[in-house]
């Protein structure tokens, strides 16, 4: 028994810190954000305002553009990166490791180079001279020249084609893995039945890297729906509000209208939402997912 | 047998043939995702001149380090962003490994009232979008504590991370319990448990850890942009943004700037490549 008490008593002193931090930095602020959601803040004194900031945010018309900017970014881009990445994963494998490495290294080194750069240089890529990067580009097949990421309807495309190339070395990366630890034995069977290549990809493998999809459609959702830097950094949230997104909104309330109450609500209401997509995703594909 | 058909003897060709395609698309898309770094790291060596001035050539026209002078003369703190990013970054990581081991043991090997409680906290923190914990961490950093523009309030948040805690608890449950269970009847200390038995066993997954929290915290941009106004205590990735203008950008400076905040980075990750690799996996592949 004073065995068992000195082991609990290490563990506290173990947990300490952590478990500071985790309540002055995220505890207190969670609460601390429904508390002033419902207030107008003032440093010195906030005022109580009950519903008022839910209430704004739900008559806001720009709220709703948010949210379906959100959507439509993340329904594309996270679709687009997961069947490409998939499509190059199937294309690494009959490669030697070494050379296996050499193209995972490549896809994903965007991935370590800093946001707030590539940023900058997509920026330069997009740019809507008709000395642009971008712009020679599709002159070549005879398109006229675009303002990116200035029009209304190339603006979101244009961040989503950032997205889908920057996020695409981490998924690649996790579905070599997924498919390098499939038994040889599946594919054997399905030799014996005479199934062809895409067989094999559509029966065998498909089905078996379903766990990872899963995984990649939560992650990839739930990072899509909190996107904040491209579209704060390349477009501002313009052109007329055609990239704002949920996480950009929040921002600017918060920081450049200094509304933090209202910006508290809608950052919970955006919680809800994404809390209420992660467990309605784990139920759709818990049926087929074993863990 | 595997997922390709393997070709012999005559037919030998066909595979040849068929690799030879593959790497061949592979290859057209490595060089599109690469394109932007290596888009970068030339325009760095180009003039430093405002962007309307510049042009567009993919091929270096000119080789001068002056946008590297220029990004060092330009503000008489840019050396310091980077030595900001080194110490913010490094204390994060050192801070993150240290505490996250001890508590992923107490978690996975200790028992202690409340264990479960405090674990399925942590779990549910995981999930909150840090847009709902922005807004009140920065009233308490800046309005309640007045840690503004201090180092304290860059490294405080981090300092431990749910996740990091959570990674350090799933991998110790897989080791053996009957090891420390032998140690302490030898008479081994906790402490001594998780220094001589645990720490060792666990170097690959505390080196990933390691490397992530570095590699995050180097790139982070958002919260030191919100919490540092002077430019003496930017990062420098917040200070990369001080060469964008409303109108015009110091876009080689910049880009210098870039290359020397990556330089480090893509050092780090040709040299630690299977870390970085196998970081990306911890926690996304069952097996």
């Amino acid at each position: 028994m004073k065995k068992m008490k000195k082991e609990a008593m290490w563990a506290y002193v173990f947990i300490l810190v952590p478990l500071c931090t985790f309540i002055v930095f995220t505890l207190y602020p969670v609460i601390s954000a429904a508390v002033i959601s419902f207030q107008k803040y003032r440093p010195l004194g906030s005022e109580w305002v009950g519903l008022d900031n839910y209430i704004n945010t739900f008559k806001n018309g720009l709220f709703y553009k948010a949210l379906k900017n959100t959507l439509v970014y993340s329904i594309i881009t996270v679709p687009v990166s997961m069947l490409l990445s998939f499509m190059i994963s199937i294309m690494i494998l009959p490669f030697r490791k070494k050379l296996q490495s050499v193209f995972k290294a490549a896809f994903y080194l965007p991935a370590i180079a800093s946001g707030v750069a590539l940023s900058f240089v997509w920026k330069w890529i997009y740019d809507p001279l008709p000395s642009g990067l971008l712009n020679n580009v599709v002159k070549v097949f005879g398109l006229s020249n675009q303002n990116w990421l200035g029009s209304q309807k190339t603006a979101m495309l244009s961040l989503i084609i950032m997205a889908v190339f920057a996020g695409l070395g981490q998924n690649i990366i996790i579905y070599t893995a997924a498919l390098l630890g499939i038994d040889s034995t599946y594919y054997e069977a399905a030799d014996i039945d005479g199934a062809t290549f895409f067989q094999k990809v559509r029966y065998v493998v498909w089905p078996i890297v379903k766990p990872t999809t899963v995984f990649l459609t939560i992650t990839g959702v739930i990072n899509g729906f909190q996107s904040f830097q491209n579209a704060y950094l390349m477009t501002g949230g313009g052109p007329d509000n055609a990239t704002t997104m949920a996480g950009l909104l929040i921002f600017n309330r918060a920081f450049t209208y200094f509304e933090y109450g209202e910006a508290c609500a809608q950052a919970l209401i955006l919680a809800a939402i994404i809390a209420v997509f992660a467990v309605l995703q784990f139920k759709l594909s818990s049926g087929d997912v074993e863990y | 047998m595997g997922l390709y058909k393997k070709y012999n003897g005559k037919l030998k060709y066909k595979g040849t043939i068929r690799n030879f395609l593959l790497a061949a698309v592979l290859l057209t898309i490595a060089l599109v995702t690469l394109f932007p770094i290596y888009y970068m790291v030339i325009s760095s060596f180009g003039a430093p001149t405002e962007a309307g001035g510049a042009s567009y050539s993919l091929i270096p026209k000119q080789f001068t380090l002056n946008s590297y002078k220029f990004f060092f003369s330009f503000s008489a703190h840019s050396f310091r962003w980077i030595l900001n990013s080194l110490l913010v970054a490094s204390v994060v990581t050192i801070s993150n490994v240290i505490f996250a081991t001890l508590a992923g043991y107490a978690f996975a090997k200790l028992r202690f009232p409340g264990c479960k409680v405090f674990f399925f906290v942590l779990l549910v923190a995981m999930m909150v979008p840090y847009q709902v914990t922005q807004v009140p961490l920065y009233i308490l950093v800046v309005n309640v504590l007045k840690i503004q523009d201090t180092y304290m309030a860059l490294v405080a948040p981090t300092l431990v991370t749910c996740y990091n805690v959570f990674l350090a608890k799933q991998f110790f449950t897989s080791l053996p319990t009957s090891i420390m269970e032998s140690a302490k009847i030898e008479g081994c200390s906790q402490p001594m448990i998780v220094w001589k038995i645990v720490v060792p066993l666990s170097k690959t997954i505390l080196s990933v850890m390691a490397i992530m929290t570095f590699l995050g915290e180097w790139n982070t941009f958002f919260w030191p942009f919100l919490v540092c106004n002077s430019e003496a205590m930017q990062t420098v990735q917040v200070g990369l943004k001080n060469f964008s203008f409303a109108n015009t950008t110091y876009f080689a400076p910049m880009m210098a700037g870039a290359t020397v905040s990556a330089l480090p980075m893509f050092i780090l990750f040709f040299s630690l490549q299977k870390y970085f690799l196998e970081g990306v996996t911890v926690g996304a592949v069952k097996g």
